[in-house]
């Protein structure tokens, strides 16, 4: 539980300072391409927190969702690749320069939703 | 000197000090905190249940409905034999290999079967039949296979280990192994390598409140209207009413696992 606190509090500290201008530089990284989202969108929660919480808030939805059968509440993987999506991929994770895609890579945190999950928001998706 | 013993509820009682608001309180914490974590209060009574039931449902939004019973009837003497509308329909809605090989996944398929002795032929589409008490969430060793509250029994893949114990336990042959990388999954229905999946009655469809499933849907544009989808506990329901009229069968009744898909003219 302690390590896992740690392991936490490490990656938010990694992730402010990658995403805070002061530190900017020339590392050896490319530094995350964060995209705007869509256009006319307001995101559930403050950058600060969604930063930090949403792999809490995305893994709570999951059970009610699979297990309960509750689909549009606040947290919604779905709902974040609808406003996120790259406007040139079309995509969350497809290229390194896509919002999750971008950001894992420079705090070298593995994720694996997009194994099953879809990158791209329905509309894309359905078409030919 | 001996110690204060404190009083019993009893001696408390006789002096006319409070005792039933303390005890009650301390019950009431632990039923809470028992229904909080999905324990029963009562064999059969769960918080979680009449909570559920108390909230308006029906709703798109509102959660499985445990008062429901999803389950299909399959009318097998309307069902075409060489038709695949259903199965075809199936892989579409849910982005699975529109032309299969031996080793895709299988969320549908059609057999035919023969009566050896009168020679008569029919075709039935098999998929998971949605039981009632489900072998394959018995098996299940991590808790990824489950049945919901309204009675489609799922795979979690968060929690799916890939074991394929479920796939040995199903007496239907229902379920499938992913056994390589997917690309273009549906936003809707995700999938991966790894896991075990099988039918889930649409459960995306059904969720936003829509009444009907892939399959169903086919088979009516085909003409053959075999399918039939609804909730088995509406008395009202179209599969309800049918079910009630007409002669139908669960297969395998005798493993007395109560599946909820059921069929006519077998």
């Amino acid at each position: 539980m302690r390590e896992t606190r740690l392991l936490r509090l490490l990656a938010g500290l990694t992730l402010a300072a990658c995403l805070s201008p002061a530190t900017a530089g020339d590392g050896r990284t490319p530094r995350p391409a964060i995209d705007k989202a869509r256009a006319g969108t307001q995101c559930v929660a403050e950058p600060a927190v969604m930063r930090r919480e949403h792999p809490q808030m995305l893994k709570h939805q999951r059970d009610d969702t699979v297990h309960g059968g509750i689909r549009g509440a606040k947290a919604s993987l779905k709902a974040c690749i609808d406003c996120h999506a790259s406007p040139t991929s079309g995509s969350v994770a497809q290229t390194d320069k896509d919002f999750c895609a971008s950001c894992h890579a420079y705090a070298a945190v593995r994720i694996d939703c997009f194994e099953c999950h879809s990158t791209k928001p329905q509309r894309v998706a359905v078409k030919p | 000197m001996s110690a204060p013993v404190p009083p019993t509820d009893e001696e408390r009682r006789a002096s006319g000090e409070p005792v039933a608001a303390t005890t009650r309180r301390r019950w009431l914490g632990a039923a809470a905190a028992a229904g909080a974590s999905g324990l029963a209060l009562a064999p059969g009574v769960r918080l979680i249940e009449s909570a559920r039931a108390a909230a308006p449902q029906g709703a798109a939004g509102a959660g499985a409905n445990p008062k429901v019973r999803w389950g299909l009837l399959i009318d097998t003497t309307k069902c075409a034999s060489g038709c695949t509308d259903c199965v075809d329909a199936c892989n579409a809605e849910n982005g699975l290999d529109p032309r299969p090989t031996p080793t895709s996944a299988q969320w549908m398929r059609k057999v035919e079967i023969k009566e050896i002795k009168t020679g008569r032929k029919s075709s039935v589409p098999m998929l998971c039949q949605h039981c009632a008490e489900p072998p394959c969430v018995d098996v299940c060793p991590t808790g990824a296979s489950f049945k919901r509250v309204d009675g489609i029994v799922l795979v979690d893949r968060h929690i799916c280990i890939g074991c394929r114990y479920c796939m040995m336990a199903c007496p239907y042959k229902a379920r499938s192994f992913v056994h390589e990388t997917l690309t273009e999954q549906k936003p809707d229905v995700p999938r991966g390598k790894g896991c075990v999946e099988s039918c889930t009655l649409c459960v995306h469809r059904i969720d936003q409140g829509q009444t009907t499933t892939a399959c169903q849907d086919a088979c009516t544009r085909a003409g053959h209207g075999a399918i039939v989808f609804g909730d088995l506990n509406d008395p009202q329901s179209e599969i309800a009413q049918r079910v009630r009229q007409a002669a139908s069968v669960q297969l395998r009744a005798d493993l007395k696992i109560d599946p909820g898909v059921r069929y006519q003219g077998l």
